[in-house]
């Protein structure tokens, strides 16, 4: 029973749970005009201390497509916060207003704070470089619209992968499903933080490689997550230039993947895949971004309990 | 040597790695205590060179898990009639509150206010806590 809950983390809702929301997305998908007003009188509140285009358009386009209402800030300035409110009244006021929230927070672990505060359902729509996890459930629903399965992959994920929380809530999600591998991609100074090693990947006993190179790897991957990768993360301007093309997609190195290699990336894209490779049917990404809209149409009806 | 007597009834909370005594000391609120103590710092120890022990002459209540987080490394003597008669061994705390703050400079508890510092035990071996908000790990060693 998904009514009533909150969702900070990917791993907060059960496989079966998620398996309902995403059997709900597909029905969105199939007949739309069945769904577009099935959310009448209910307000959803977007509460964007960060910047965001992506995710709070899917959110507000998403509770618009199910004729309900959209309220909130986009820059924590137009708001009480600014004169010091805490984030613990901010979420106190606002759930008196409105249905269900939707929060993106500079600082990590914001949500699990806020949920103590929040009587109506709060969904975590970022928090810093920790958890994403409505990205999750579109990455989760592109795999398996891609692969029609969530188990039996070797997911490659490259670029940076220490401070992109959307691969962070992608290894915690798909490590719950059986004979999951990951080869993870990335400069040493941007591997993934010690507690994605430590505690998902390690004690879990999951298959998992660090290189340094795409080249070297991308045959063996049947998903391909990537992200981009900022120059003034690297320590020195050596390593840039060394690795730099390591980390972008090109029709050249998709040359030795597989066929029916799936390319995802939460975007925004500034060079990481080449354009040229938009037109490949391995690219996902496009297809992935609506599917962000769709299956936040699934969780606000799940949370909200409509459907 | 410093000599400090035996006590009758009480505990003696020895092997504290140097420096740690006195953190202990205020952590167990000793600085307001009516009965006898002794803070012993540095003093020579076979097993670690330099360690600190307190003495404590009183039957006090105490949180031997949370001493355990302090300095895991530590052992307590029950003493009564000037005797050893238990040796407690110490383990590290499931969930650790407000003794400790999360060093992630993102983390919600670097800006909220009246917040509860919270830690879950990933690792009883290696001594390895998560902050609860941010899963940032936190560990001894460092």
């Amino acid at each position: 029973m998904l009514k009533g809950r909150h969702l900070v983390d990917p791993q907060d809702f059960s496989i079966q749970e998620l398996e309902s929301i995403f059997e709900l997305t597909q029905e969105i998908i199939n007949k739309p005009e069945d769904f577009n007003s099935i959310c009448h009188g209910k307000i959803l509140s977007t509460l964007f201390y960060e910047p965001s285009t992506r995710t709070r358009f899917s959110f507000e386009a998403a509770m618009l497509r199910l004729g309900g209402g959209v309220i909130g800030f986009s820059e924590p300035g137009s708001s009480s916060v600014a004169k010091g409110e805490s984030l613990a009244d901010t979420l106190r006021t606002v759930a008196a207003y409105a249905d269900i929230i939707a929060m993106r927070h500079p600082n990590e672990g914001a949500p699990k704070h806020g949920i103590k505060y929040c009587p109506v359902p709060l969904i975590n729509g970022g928090d810093g470089g920790h958890q994403h996890p409505t990205q999750t459930l579109t990455d989760l629903f592109t795999i398996l619209e891609s692969k029609g399965r969530l188990d039996n992959l070797t997911i490659g994920c490259c670029g940076d992968l220490k401070f992109g929380r959307t691969v962070h809530s992608l290894i915690k999600a798909m490590s719950r499903y059986e004979n999951v591998k990951f080869i993870l991609v990335s400069p040493k100074e941007l591997q993934v933080p010690d507690y994605i090693r430590t505690e998902i990947l390690e004690q879990r006993n999951i298959q998992f490689q660090e290189v340094e190179r795409l080249e070297e790897v991308i045959d063996q991957m049947d998903i391909l997550y990537m992200t981009r990768v900022q120059k003034e993360r690297f320590f020195n301007e050596a390593d840039y230039v060394r690795l730099k093309d390591s980390y972008i997609v090109d029709l050249k190195k998709l040359k030795d993947a597989k066929e029916d290699l799936a390319i995802l990336h939460p975007l925004p894209r500034v060079n990481e895949i080449a354009i040229e490779v938009d037109d490949d049917p391995r690219a996902w990404y496009f297809r992935q971004v609506k599917n962000g809209m769709f299956v936040r149409m699934g969780l606000i009806l799940k949370l909200l309990g409509v459907k | 040597m410093l000599n400090i007597t035996s006590i009758k009834k009480g505990l003696v909370i020895d092997h504290i790695r140097p420096g740690m005594g006195l953190k202990i000391f205020e952590y167990l609120k000793l600085g307001k205590a009516d009965f006898t103590v002794a803070l012993i710092m540095n003093a020579t120890s076979n097993k670690m060179g330099r360690k600190d022990i307190i003495k404590i002459e009183d039957v006090i209540d105490v949180d031997f898990a949370m001493l355990g987080f302090l300095d895991a490394n530590i052992t307590v003597n029950v003493i009564e009639d000037e005797v050893n008669t238990e040796k407690i061994n110490l383990s590290l705390p499931e969930r650790v509150q407000d003794i400790i703050k999360c060093k992630n400079p993102r983390c919600i508890t670097t800006v909220e206010r009246d917040i509860t510092h919270k830690f879950v035990l990933l690792d009883q071996e290696k001594g390895i806590y998560k902050c609860e908000y941010c899963d940032h790990i936190y560990s001894w060693e460092g």
